[in-house]
């Protein structure tokens, strides 16, 4: 019985990470068209993400001359991370053998393994831009990282364990009590999510205006296939911060250890969150103007001080 | 082994010895330069490694003790060998070994004469650092340490035609012996019984002291130690000594000088006293995130490489300290399972800081051979040139920002489980302190990660900076082996923390009498308390990602195509590009210094928009050598002023004073 489950487990897992990868477009096409229409646009509809990379895809790639092949492995670590970190988050169900491998600080490494990577192939080419890019994302993340480290540590606190898979579970079957220092968390992650992934008001991912760039900076350089894998990778991480954001602060109604039951029911209630969730960071979005880059630093450093304040109330008052 | 009556420590003994025996033999072969590199250093290696492996066989062994007929009449040198000097002779040992083979292909340019001596230093050096770890009292102690300060202080000014390196020498040496006088005086307050053996450690662990003196001994040993390992504020010689020695050198003084510290202000901590109190883990904890904090935001306005390397060092040395105070405060708290994980995790760091430290100074010494240049803002695209040294120091660079799956990550892995660990400490304040302490941690390896992609992007990606840089030549053999086992560590102890782990147990059954073993019961998983609490497991982690990579290459190849065409970069179809666009060092580390600006002096020259030259100048100073060093060394320059009126070279007014001081000696006495 126990070695059915098992195998169950690792089918699961697998078919996590095929689902994963070919829904993120989804969700980015999902945020995209609501933001067409909160600012009376019709858009492209929800499925134009697919048709970008199908597009560039096709196209011969083209690389500068001086191009090292840490540029042209870094695309293929980018999104081998990402795909990576969007398959260990439970969001369906919490059984996922993988995630024992690497817990939520593993997770967080996951991220800086692609960012370094990522900055150091923009300066490969010795562009302005591209080390603009690099410096930029550097210094966003060097205060975005240990927020989201914080959040992730406040809930490991409640649920007395690194791995996403107890603290989830945990976490859902507390349903109605409220944590205070989950409040500040979530606060505290909504902007690492912003910043993280290149949204207003940190930074602009449709914007090509040299000065406000940040991520757009970075892949100034990558083109078809290079550039597919970047900006699917993108949005499994837009993916991969929506789901932490549902499994740290919404988990109910997840499918518990062996109740292969609660599937259909896990599945329903996932789509109505991720539905809610890009909705509402299209709002954001769009109530929020740009910010100064210089300005990014507080704004980051706010929320990393709600975590920690998070954090500290978790450690006083045990909630 | 032990049937034939050998010991580990015997072993030792004959390593040192012909350590020793192959110094000389460079000072006889100084006229064979070629010889000298090609046979010495190799033969020195080897010796490290043997070592290495000796320090593996000695910890898991009881410790063994020697009296050497050495020394002083009745005060013979003790020496001792137990699993905490076991593990840092493997540390030792580890890092020397890949060292040593660099050096063997580094300093071929070097005269004969100049390199004869170097290598007697070098190999002194090595054994003034191997004798301190084996030290069994204090007098024993002070001799080795003091070989160490010394034959490193002649190393690091081996350039001494350079003023400047002449003063990074004083400096360098001016500290290290505040630093031993604080240790002797700590020392001196807890020996133990009466006569000749009270200097030995036997001694000191069976002294019984008090709450005070106990607690004056350990400040005095924080003092002394910390100002060796340069924990703020006697942090101010590392930048300055660190980029003035050849390469090699720093690699060791970094990577391993710096350890022997941590080592020292272990065995007393926790060795020779035998009570500790909750305050000095405090205080421990405090002193490392500042320094861990400031020497990074130090790092990351450097535009000297090696200078950067070094503030580097003082941000690891700040997180071994935060790592010891933890367990102190754990340890006091009768946390045992808790503070044998946060020991773990220091030792566990100050293994991985020896290895990925080396390899990137000796990196940089390869860059310095093959460009002449140590400023950042001259280099650039080096990795087109250099893809050997290149390759090598990306694991290092990826391994010192703590990155999944290399080493860096494990042991700041350990050190936040440490921490998540902690709450129900009955101390109410120090639990409010240890989730800021925490976020300072993390803070403070975000911002490494931020100095690391400027060091590595800075010198290697990009365009030249300069023309010249298109005739650097890559790293040699010798240099490549070197790095490349230094390299290869960095990745055996991310893969494998359970083996380091299963050996790290030894060392902490010895200082705290419990081990941290591995929940998880097998060698993939990496479970330091509890399976359902934390796991990690490197190597499938790697295998995911590489699984993962390898299948989006061939899903891409053969759902589509794998065509690729060379161009000019695009760079938002700006026609007119060159090197000088490109972020300089200190532009990389202009936010950072805007950001911290409070702590830097910073001195400026902006060109003005009429200027026909415009020359733009700018430096970050430390703030801390004017405030604690200047006045200091002002006092100290008044006073030798005034002591200057009694001298005028005159012969007979000195023999007037002699007379003098003769007359009141006989008067008073």
């Amino acid at each position: 019985m126990e070695n059915y489950d098992l195998i169950f487990a690792i089918l699961f897992q697998l078919a996590q990470l095929v689902v994963v990868v070919l829904a993120a477009p989804l969700l980015t096409g999902w945020v995209n068209q609501c933001q067409a229409w909160l600012q009376n646009r019709s858009g492209a509809g929800v499925l134009q993400p697919y048709r970008v990379l199908h597009k560039l895809f096709h196209k011969d790639a083209v690389i500068a001359h001086n191009a090292s092949p840490l540029f042209r492995v870094t695309p293929y670590i980018v999104f081998g991370c990402m795909w990576l970190a969007a398959a260990i988050i439970p969001i369906i169900a919490v059984d996922l053998p993988f995630s024992q491998a690497a817990d939520v600080i593993a997770l967080v490494g996951v991220f800086a393994v692609a960012r370094v990577f990522i900055s150091l192939a923009a300066m490969d080419i010795g562009t302005a831009f591209g080390s603009l890019g690099a410096r930029r994302e550097m210094l966003v993340s060097f205060l975005a990282e240990p927020a989201l480290l914080m959040v992730l540590f406040t809930a490991s606190m409640i649920s007395h364990s690194t791995q996403l898979p107890r603290i989830v579970e945990t976490l859902a079957h507390h349903q109605f009590v409220l944590y205070p220092s989950l409040a500040f968390a979530a606060l505290a992650f909504i902007i690492v999510l912003l910043a993280e992934n290149a949204r207003i008001p940190v930074d602009n991912p449709s914007t090509h205006l040299e000065l406000t760039m940040i991520h757009e900076a970075m892949i100034l350089e990558y083109s078809a296939r290079h550039l597919a894998l970047i900006e699917w990778a993108s949005s499994l991480k837009l993916f991969a911060y929506i789901s932490i954001g549902i499994a740290l602060f919404v988990p109910h109604g997840i499918a518990e250890v062996g109740h292969w039951a609660g599937l259909p029911l896990g599945i329903v209630l996932l789509l109505l969150k991720l539905m809610l969730a890009g909705a509402g960071l299209a709002v954001l979005e769009t109530v929020m103007a740009k910010m100064r880059i210089f300005r990014a630093p507080e704004f980051l450093g706010t929320a990393f001080l709600l975590a920690v304040l998070g954090l500290l109330i978790h450690f006083l008052l045990g909630a | 082994m032990d049937a034939v009556g050998i010991l580990p420590l015997d072993v030792v003994g004959w390593l040192v010895q012909f350590w020793i025996v192959l110094g000389v033999a460079g000072m006889f072969l100084q006229r064979a330069p070629q010889q000298l590199n090609n046979i010495v250093f190799p033969l020195s290696a080897l010796t490290s490694l043997l070592l290495a492996a000796v320090g593996l066989w000695a910890l898991a062994s009881p410790a063994t003790v020697m009296v050497l007929p050495l020394g002083l009449p009745d005060l013979p040198f003790h020496l001792r060998l137990d699993s905490l000097s076991a593990f840092f002779l493997i540390l030792l040992g580890g890092a020397s070994f890949g060292v040593s083979l660099y050096s063997a292909g580094y300093f071929k340019t070097m005269a004969g004469g100049m390199l004869g001596l170097l290598c007697l230093e070098y190999h002194l050096f090595l054994v003034g650092m191997t004798l301190v770890l084996l030290a069994d009292d204090a007098y024993m102690f002070m001799v080795a340490w003091e070989t160490m300060a010394l034959s490193s202080y002649f190393l690091v000014t081996t350039d001494h035609s350079i003023p400047d390196i002449r003063k990074a020498g004083f400096l360098y040496l001016l500290i290290a012996h505040v630093g031993a006088i604080a240790i002797l005086l700590s020392f001196g307050v807890m020996q133990g019984g009466n006569g000749i053996d009270a200097y030995t450690f036997d001694a000191m662990r069976g002294a019984h002291l008090d709450p005070f003196w106990s607690s004056v001994a350990f400040l005095l040993a924080l003092f002394g130690f910390g100002a060796k390992a340069g924990v703020l504020p006697m942090h101010v010689w590392l930048p300055e000594a660190h980029p003035a020695a050849p390469s090699p050198v720093s690699a060791l003084m970094s990577g391993v000088m710096l350890k022997t510290a941590i080592y020292g202000l272990l065995r007393v901590t926790f060795d020779l006293l035998d009570t500790q109190l909750w305050w000095w883990g405090v205080l421990a904890l405090g002193l490392g995130l500042l320094t861990a904090v400031f020497g990074v935001m130090f790092a990351a306005v450097q535009g000297d490489m090696k200078r950067l390397l070094a503030y580097s060092s003082i941000e690891n040395i700040g997180l071994l300290l935060v790592g010891i105070g933890l367990t102190l405060i754990f340890h006091v708290y009768d946390k045992d399972a808790l503070a044998a994980l946060s020991l773990t995790a220091t030792l566990y760091h100050s293994l991985n800081h020896a290895m990925f430290k080396s390899l990137l100074f000796i990196g940089t010494g390869s860059i310095l051979h093959a460009t002449g240049e140590r400023n950042m803002g001259r280099l650039g695209g080096l990795i087109r040139r250099m893809p050997w040294a290149a390759m090598l120091m990306l694991v290092g660079v990826l391994a010192i920002s703590g990155l999944p799956p290399l080493n860096g990550f494990v042991s700041e892995w350990m050190m936040l489980q440490a921490f998540l660990l902690s709450p129900g400490l009955p101390n109410s304040y120090i639990n409010m302190l240890v989730p800021v302490a925490a976020a300072v941690i993390a803070l403070a390896a975000a911002l490494a990660a931020y100095v690391m992609v400027k060091f590595y992007g800075v010198i290697f990606l990009g365009q030249p900076r300069e023309a010249a840089l298109e005739h650097a030549h890559d790293a040699g053999t010798w240099e490549r082996i070197g790095m490349g086992w230094l390299a290869l560590l960095c990745v055996v102890l991310g893969l494998a923390p359970v083996f380091v782990l299963g050996q790290l147990d030894h060392v902490s059954q010895m200082l705290l009498g419990t081990q941290l073993g591995n929940a998880a019961g097998n060698w993939v998983f990496l479970a330091p308390v509890d399976t359902e609490r934390a796991s990690y497991s490197p190597l499938y982690f790697l295998l995911a990602v590489l699984g993962v990579m390898l299948l989006t290459s061939l899903l891409v190849r053969r759902l589509y195509h794998g065509r690729v065409r060379r161009s000019d970069p695009w760079d938002c179809g700006f026609p007119a590009q060159t090197a000088r666009m490109q972020d300089t060092a200190e532009g990389f580390g202009q936010p950072i210094r805007r950001i911290f600006e409070p702590f830097f002096l910073i001195e400026r020259e902006v060109p003005s928009p009429f200027d026909t030259h415009p020359r733009y100048h700018g430096r970050s100073d430390d703030r801390l050598w004017y405030i604690l060093y200047e006045p200091v060394k002002q006092a100290a320059a008044k006073l030798s002023s005034a002591a200057s009126l009694l001298q005028h070279g005159r012969i007979h007014l000195y023999l007037t004073y002699t007379f003098v001081t003769l007359i009141v000696l006989l008067v008073f006495v």
